[in-house]
C-alpha cells in the first residue's frame, strides 16, 4: 500500500475527527484505531500475528537495542514531524553502534482532542521513515490522557538492530591522534523548530536536519572504514556529544572553531536568539572518530552519500591527557586563542541583552 | 552573517592587537562594562591577545547578576500567587533568590513563562483576561524602550491584568559609583555600545571629565573590542580621557530620541539597589505614578523580604573589577552554573559563569 492509498483510506472509515480518550482505553474504539490507522501503516508479519508481544527471528551475532521519548512543539516543523523524528533518533543510535536497524516498537501517548488528520500525518511518515531503512515495526501501543495533559502526541520507540561481525564502535575506542569528522552543518534542527515555535520568519527557508544516517554508517563500513566510535550530536549538539566522548574515553579533545560548519541561516538566528550553535540540536548530523590514516577514506565516502551534506574534519583526540583525569574538550577559536568548550548546564536559555 | 564575520576577522583582530603592543607603555586596566563583552572576551580569548601588563577587568554590565536578591524573591512571591501568569527572559529562571529560584517555582506548580519580547507578555494578558500576567521587565537601557512600549500599549488598549514587576538599571551611575570607589582600580571603560546605541553618549561626558577616565563606546565583537581598547590605551597615553565613539556604525552622539521619548513617558529614575555591589542613588528606572496600575510591586503586596546572600560569594568585588571570579573559594568547586551561589555564575553573561565556561583549569 502507497502512503496515498492509505491517505485516501483514512479517516473516513473513522467515526471521530479528534482523538477521543476511549481510544486509549483498550476497547472497541481502541481496535477502530489499530485496525484502522495503525496495522495498515505498520503492518508487517510480526505485527499482524497480533500477539502481546512480536515473535522476530533470532540473528546471527550481537543486537544492539535502544529507547527514547520525543516531544516535540510543533509537531510538525520544516523538514519533518514527531514522527519523523522518533523512527530517524532511534534509527540513528543504532547506527552509531554500527548496527543495521531491523525491529522497531512504538509507544504514544495521545492527547484527548488531537486531530485524527495529525496523528494520520505523523503514522504515515513513521511508516515511511521505516521503510526507507528496511526496518519492520513490529509492536506498539497507545495511550490517551485527558486534554490539557499532553502535548498532542508523544511518542516511544524502541529500536532492534544488528551489529555486524567483527565490528566495535564505542567511546572507549577512541583513541590518541584520532580525527574528528562531522557529516554536515550544525544545528539546522534546534534552529528549525525554535524558529517556528516562537512564529520567527527566517530568511531563506531553513529545514531541519532530521534523517537517517544508517545508509551513511553502513557506506563507511563497507568501504574499510573503521570508525572507533560515532555520536548523533542531538539535544546539547555537538559540544555535549564531545564532552560525553572525551569524559568517556578520557581523552581530551580539541576543535578548530573556523572548520566547524555552521549554516549561514543558523548563524544568523543564534545571534538573534543568544545561542550558541554548538549546543544546539541536530537530527541528520554524526560526529565520527576515525583514526587517522582512514580520515581522507572517510571523508571521501561520506562526500559521495546524500546524508552528508558537508563532511569536514573539525579537529583531533589529543595525546596528553593526565591519567585517571576526565577529559576536556578545548576549541581553538578564530583568533588563534585556546578556550574550554564546557557542558552546558540545562536548557541554552536565551538571553536578555 | 557577513555583518558578523567581518568583526571576527583573525587578520584584522591581530593587527589590533599589534597596534596595541606598540603602543601600550606600561600597564594599564581597562574595565569593559557589560557582560556581554566580557563573555566575548573570554569566548574568543581577547585578553590572551594583550600585552603582559594591560589588565582587562569586567564590569557590573549584566542585569541579571545586578538584580537584588530582594526582587528575585518578590518576583518568587507573585508566581506563586494562585491566578497569576509569571512571564519572564529566559536567563532570570535561574538566578537564585534567597530559597529558591524561578525554574524550582515552574516545576512546584507556578505558572512561569518564557518569553522573547514584553509584547509576547501583553498578549499572554490579552488572551487570558480572568488572569493577572506580570512580566518582570529587568535590563539597562537597552531593554528599557521595549517595556516601556509594552506599559504604554497596555494602558492605551485597556488591558488591566497586565503589569510590570521593573528592576531597571542604568550603566553611568554605576560608572560614577565604580570611580567614585576607593577601591576603584580602572583607568579607561569600554561602555556598552547598544546601551548608546539607544541612550546616545551625553552622559557620558561629565563622568569622563570629572574622573579623568577615558569612555570609549565599543561594540561586541573580537575586533570591536580590540580596537575599542586600542583607542583607550591611545587616548591614555596621550593624557587625554575623553568619550570616543568605536561603535558608529551604530550608536549616534545624540541616540535614539523616539527610544528616549517613550522611556521617559513610562518611567522615573528612582535609586536602586544592585546586587552584590549596594545602593546607588539615581541608578534605576521605576513606573511612573501614572502608571501604578500597571505597577507589579504596588499591585501585589508580598509584605516584607528578607534575604541573605551566601557569605562566601564575592559577586560583588567581581562586579566592580576589584576580583577576578578565580579568586572566589567557592569558584568551580561549592559554585558552578548547576548550583550558583551567587547571580555571576548563572547568568549566560556573568563574569564567573563565561570564566567556568570557558577557563576552567583542574577538574
Ligand atoms: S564563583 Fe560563585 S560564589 Fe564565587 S563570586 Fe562567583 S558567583 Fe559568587
Amino acid at each position: 500500500m502507497t502512503t496515498r492509498d492509505f491517505e485516501l483510506a483514512c479517516p473516513a472509515p473513522l467515526r471521530h475527527r479528534t482523538v477521543q480518550l476511549a481510544h486509549g482505553g483498550g476497547g472497541r474504539l481502541s481496535r477502530e484505531l489499530v485496525e484502522q490507522i495503525f496495522m495498515p501503516a505498520f503492518g508487517g508479519a510480526a505485527l499482524s500475528a497480533r500477539h502481546d508481544s512480536a515473535v522476530v527471528e533470532a540473528p546471527k551475532g550481537r543486537i544492539a537495542m535502544t529507547t527514547d521519548g520525543y516531544v516535540v512543539r510543533p509537531l510538525f516543523f520544516p523538514g519533518g514531524d514527531i514522527g519523523k523524528l522518533a523512527v530517524c533518533g532511534t534509527i540513528n543510535d543504532l547506527a552509531m553502534t554500527g548496527a543495521a536497524p531491523r525491529w522497531l516498537a512504538v509507544a504514544f501517548v495521545l492527547e484527548e482532542g488531537l486531530p485524527m488528520a495529525d496523528l494520520i500525518r505523523v503514522v504515515a511518515s513513521m511508516r515511511d521513515a521505516a521503510r526507507a531503512s528496511g526496518m519492520e515495526i513490529v509492536t506498539g501501543d497507545t495511550k490517551v490522557v485527558d486534554r490539557g495533559k499532553g502535548d498532542g502526541i508523544f511518542v516511544t520507540t524502541t529500536g532492534v538492530g544488528v551489529v555486524p561481525e567483527g565490528i566495535t564502535i564505542e567511546p572507549r575506542a577512541v583513541r590518541p591522534g584520532d580525527e574528528v569528522l562531522v557529516s554536515g552543518d550544525l544545528g539546522r534542527h534546534g534552529i528549525a523548530v525554535l524558529s517556528m515555535r516562537e512564529g520567527l520568519t527566517i530568511t531563506g527557508a531553513l529545514e531541519s536536519d532530521c534523517a537517517p544516517l544508517d545508509g551513511l554508517v553502513a557506506a563507511l563500513l563497507s568501504a574499510g572504514v573503521v570508525p572507533h566510535c560515532l555520536r548523533d550530536p542531538t539535544r546539547g549538539g555537538l559540544a555535549s556529544a564531545l564532552n560525553e566522548i572525551a569524559l568517556d574515553a578520557g581523552v581530551d579533545i580539541e576543535i578548530d572553531e573556523h572548520a566547524v560548519p555552521v549554516n549561514e541561516t543558523v548563524a544568523g538566528a543564534c545571534e538573534l536568539f543568544g545561542l550558541d550553535p554548538l549546543y544546539v540540536a541536530c537530527e541528520g548530523r554524526l560526529v565520527a572518530f576515525v583514526p587517522e590514516e582512514h580520515a581522507v577514506a572517510a571523508i571521501d565516502v561520506m562526500r559521495a552519500h546524500p546524508a552528508a551534506p558537508e563532511p569536514v574534519r573539525i579537529g583531533r583526540v589529543l595525546d596528553n591527557a593526565a591519567p585517571g583525569r576526565a577529559g576536556r574538550v578545548t576549541l581553538r577559536s578564530r583568533l588563534g586563542t585556546n578556550r574550554l568548550l564546557d557542558i552546558p548546564a540545562g536548557e541554552q536559555l536565551p538571553r536578555i541583552c | 552573517m557577513r555583518y558578523v564575520d567581518e568583526y571576527r576577522d583573525a587578520d584584522v583582530c591581530r593587527r589590533y592587537a599589534a597596534a596595541i603592543t606598540a603602543r601600550a607603555t606600561r600597564a594599564w586596566r581597562i574595565m569593559e562594562v557589560c557582560g556581554g563583552q566580557t563573555h566575548s572576551i573570554v569566548r574568543f580569548g581577547i585578553d590572551a591577545l594583550l600585552p603582559p601588563g594591560l589588565e582587562l577587568l569586567h564590569g557590573p554590565g549584566c542585569p541579571v547578576c545586578v538584580t537584588p536578591l530582594e526582587m528575585i524573591d518578590r518576583a518568587l512571591a507573585i508566581a506563586a500567587k494562585p491566578g497569576v501568569i509569571f512571564c519572564s527572559f529566559g536567563d532570570m529562571l535561574r538566578v537564585p533568590g534567597t530559597r529558591s529560584d524561578l525554574f524550582c517555582a515552574k516545576s512546584e506548580g507556578a505558572d512561569v513563562r518564557i518569553v522573547y519580547s514584553p509584547l509576547d507578555a501583553l498578549e499572554i494578558a490579552r488572551q487570558n483576561q480572568g488572569r493577572e500576567v506580570v512580566f518582570f521587565g529587568v535590563g539597562f537601557e537597552t531593554t528599557a524602550p521595549a517595556n516601556a512600549m509594552a506599559v504604554r500599549e497596555a494602558r492605551r488598549r485597556g488591558i488591566c491584568n497586565f503589569s510590570m514587576l521593573v528592576s531597571h538599571v542604568l550603566v553611568p551611575p554605576a560608572l560614577s559609583a565604580i570611580l567614585s570607589s576607593p577601591r576603584c582600580r580602572v583607568d579607561a571603560f569600554l561602555a556598552a555600545g547598544h546601551v548608546c546605541t539607544v541612550m546616545g553618549m551625553d552622559e557620558y561626558r561629565p563622568i569622563a571629565a570629572r574622573h579623568r577616565t577615558p569612555i570609549v563606546v565599543t561594540g561586541f565583537e573580537p575586533a570591536d573590542l580590540l580596537q575599542g581598547i586600542h583607542m583607550c590605551v591611545v587616548q591614555l597615553e596621550e593624557g587625554r580621557a575623553e568619550v570616543e565613539n568605536q561603535y558608529a556604525r551604530s550608536a549616534r552622539p545624540e541616540g535614539n530620541r523616539e527610544a528616549m521619548r517613550v522611556v521617559a513617558e513610562v518611567f522615573r529614575v528612582v535609586p536602586r539597589k544592585w546586587r552584590g555591589i549596594g545602593d546607588i542613588p539615581e541608578s534605576g528606572l521605576g513606573l511612573r505614578p501614572e502608571y501604578a496600575q500597571h505597577d507589579a510591586e504596588a499591585l501585589f503586596n508580598v509584605g516584607t523580604i528578607s534575604t541573605e546572600e551566601p557569605s562566601v560569594c564575592i559577586s560583588g568585588l567581581v562586579l566592580q573589577g576589584i576580583e577576578k571570579p578565580s579568586a572566589c573559594p567557592a569558584f568551580g568547586t561549592r559554585c558552578t552554573p548547576e548550583t550558583p551561589l551567587g547571580a555571576t555564575m548563572v547568568s549566560s553573561e556573568g563574569a564567573c559563569a563565561a570564566y567556568y565556561r570557558y577557563r576552567r583549569t583542574g577538574s
